[in-house]
């Protein structure tokens, strides 16, 4: 590991992480990204943007969201204590609303009148059309055809909340395609248009922001552990598609040299097939959606399409700052795959009463690896980034249940 | 940096008192074969700067038109080093008409910068327009590319302010490229009373000359751009004509006879 004095002070005034970061975008876009970064860094100085924020969080929202103590896993595994941070009971069911409360304050701080998004699972296209309802304005949200197909739930969330969800034709039609659509409609209406990136990725300053909205994730565990073990824990996990609810719960853990931190990426049918989601172990840096970070790509440099079963991490890319850590080796990046998600997925609704997002179930898919061999007094907490009602479809067909 | 194709070719039509046509083909579209046909037709129609598209998976800027082109591109397996072999095949029979390459970062950055940069300039490209790369990224390519002695073309656009514009103009070279609506490749034409503010606006700062894209499909608006721009350019409506043509030749065909047409529109226009 890269010895430095303090890992949390990127990215540095270009934008980047070491070599990662950036703002590769078209010439259209880069007066409004740079309005947006000299926007957010007004608001960070100012408390009442703080106040707003926070004041939301609390009662729309409902945080703080529980650090639950699993005593049943961790009987089950018979080695570390295993806590979950309960993302999955925020409204709307998932870590995604922290941040798209944080930046649609901020679209409104800059006036803008149309808000859009992409989304995967769904989960952060309904976070979005929830916020955009919550404050009036009008929302599209960008989804490829075949996440429409495999998350109807969500699909019809957001239409009830009054968003439009334009269905994307192109490519693969899942995660990677709908932001290229997204991005599209953002260079054509610039003016009034606030793009709500859903994850740590795209042109600075959306990593950093995105990082910092859901860094309340981290510092909720920090009070919560302390009050309910007097101290620390040893280890972090959480599962990483672009990055988000990882990075919301490892940041402010970052500079804590003597935590564990442990990424876990979707390895869909393995790491050796060509159909997963592990751009830092089967990727190299290179340039998509506005930053340089790993991806998945072929001799050409040509995008990959990636592979999970989870929609939420199904993209070819991870957040810049994760390269970063990657590559100084703060934080551990490791793989779970679809069989192994699918396993853990069931042993949670099974032992614990809790019916878990198949991305949250890549993290605690790791478990089974990680947790019998440390002692007892070991502490894990994993990040239960959101809750798997939106996934049963996916699942029943998976196991082979007709419903 | 020591003078190119593309100043040389702007500072005869100037003298000729007239726009450049500028053309833009996707390389390897539908096939390198069919596609090298097509670029070599093109000074032929009329096209006085080539640029050529390197095909990417994930085109951001660009429209379904030009997305498709770049689908089919690769779909036919062109590479980055097939379309640098296309540019030089076309450099045998024309060492006169200026090739601008235009795409975006990934391919190059993947083929990596230094030899990229020397392979281009051996295949006789003359500049480069990658559109994912603002001056805010100048370290990456744009300077090592002047070093070179190639022109990194500058995208504006209807958002590029006073402010922002010496910016834009820092470190480019050739031509400054006016996109003029702020859209993907081939969305709604400009209209040319707003693109002559624009215009006006940039001459104030530079004296690069101006081409003006986006959104233009026939002779009669390529013609009103001619009026008031040092170049038109065309591209979605000559790559439509590859997805419309039925069968390699014929796809020549169209892709020429509309470069004709759009060609005959901008020489009508004399400026004294």
């Amino acid at each position: 590991m890269v010895k430095l004095n303090s890992y949390r002070t990127g990215p540095d005034e270009t934008g980047h992480f070491g070599i990662f970061g950036g703002q590769f975008v078209a010439e259209t876009l880069m007066p409004l990204i740079l309005e947006l970064d000299a926007a957010y860094e007004a608001s960070k100085k100012d408390p009442e943007f703080a106040k707003e924020l926070s004041g939301l969080l609390k009662h729309f929202v409902g945080r703080e969201s529980p650090l639950y103590f699993a005593e049943r896993l961790t009987e089950h595994y018979g080695g570390a204590k295993i806590y979950l941070k309960r993302e999955d009971l925020n409204h709307t069911g998932a870590h995604k609303i922290n941040n798209c409360m944080g930046q649609i304050l901020l679209a409104r701080r800059m006036g803008k009148k149309r808000i859009i998004a992409e989304t995967g699972a769904g989960q952060h296209g309904v976070a979005t059309a929830t916020v955009a309802a919550r404050f009036g304005l009008e929302c599209a949200i960008y989804m490829g055809e075949t996440d429409i197909e495999r998350q109807k739930p969500n699909v019809f969330r957001m239409k009830l909340l009054g968003a439009e969800v334009v269905p994307v034709k192109s490519g693969a039609r899942t995660l990677k395609d709908a932001m290229n659509e997204a991005l599209r409609d953002w260079v054509t209406n610039v003016e009034d248009t606030f793009y709500i990136i859903g994850t740590v990725a795209g042109p600075h300053p959306y990593p950093e922001l995105v990082r910092d909205f859901q860094c309340v994730i981290g510092e909720e565990t920090r009070r919560q552990i302390m009050e309910a073990e007097g101290r620390l824990p040893d280890t972090l996990l959480a599962c990483i598609g672009g990055g988000s609810n990882a990075m919301g719960l490892f940041h402010p853990f970052l500079d804590d040299e003597s935590i564990d931190i442990i990424g876990v990426e979707a390895a869909g049918h393995g790491i050796d097939t060509d159909k997963h989601a592990a751009s830092l172990k089967g990727g190299r840096p290179g340039v998509l959606h506005g930053n340089r970070t790993y991806l998945l790509q072929d001799d050409d440099g040509q995008i990959l399409e990636a592979h999970s079963i989870s929609a939420g991490l199904d993209y070819p890319g991870i957040g810049p700052e994760h390269s970063w850590l990657n590559d100084i080796g703060r934080v551990k990046y490791v793989n779970a795959t679809d069989a192994e998600a699918l396993e853990a997925f069931q042993l949670c609704c099974k032992l614990e009463g809790i019916i878990p997002a198949l991305e949250s179930a890549h993290a605690l898919a790791y478990l089974e690896k990680l947790a019998p061999d440390l002692p007892k007094e070991h502490i894990i907490v994993v990040n239960l980034s959101g809750r798997g009602d939106k996934d049963i479809f996916t699942v029943a067909d998976a196991l082979g249940v007709e419903l | 940096m020591s003078e190119t194709r593309i100043d040389r070719r702007f500072k005869a039509l100037k003298a000729e008192g007239r726009a450049a046509f500028v053309t833009y083909v996707m390389a390897g579209d539908p096939n390198l074969e069919t596609a090298l046909k097509i670029v070599k037709g093109l000074p032929g129609a009329g096209a006085d700067i080539i640029e050529v598209g390197l095909p990417f998976t994930d085109p951001m800027a660009d429209g379904p038109a030009i997305q498709q082109a770049g689908l089919r591109a690769l779909a036919a397996g062109t590479t980055l080093k097939k379309t640098l072999k296309l540019i030089s095949e076309f450099r045998i029979g024309d060492d006169e008409t200026p090739i601008v390459l235009m795409g975006y970062y990934n391919p190059i950055y993947s083929y990596g910068v230094d030899q990229f940069l020397i392979d281009a300039k051996a295949a006789g490209v003359d500049g480069l327009i990658v559109v994912d790369l603002p001056s805010e990224e100048d370290k990456e390519l744009c300077l090592p590319a002047r070093e070179a002695g190639l022109n990194f073309i500058r995208l504006a656009t209807p958002t590029t302010d006073d402010k922002r514009l010496p910016k834009v103009l820092a470190n480019s070279s050739g031509f400054l490229y006016y996109v003029s609506i702020a859209g993907t490749t081939g969305a709604a034409a400009p209209k040319p009373s707003d693109v002559a503010i624009a215009l006006t606006r940039f001459r104030k700062t530079t004296d690069l000359p101006i081409a003006v894209g986006f959104g233009l499909r026939t002779g009669a608006q390529a013609a009103e751009i001619a009026k008031i721009a040092d170049g038109a350019v065309v591209g979605t409506a000559l790559v439509e004509q590859v997805a419309l043509g039925d069968g390699d030749e014929d796809k020549v065909k169209r892709v020429l006879d509309l470069a004709r047409e759009i060609s005959a529109g901008i020489r009508s226009v004399k400026k004294t």
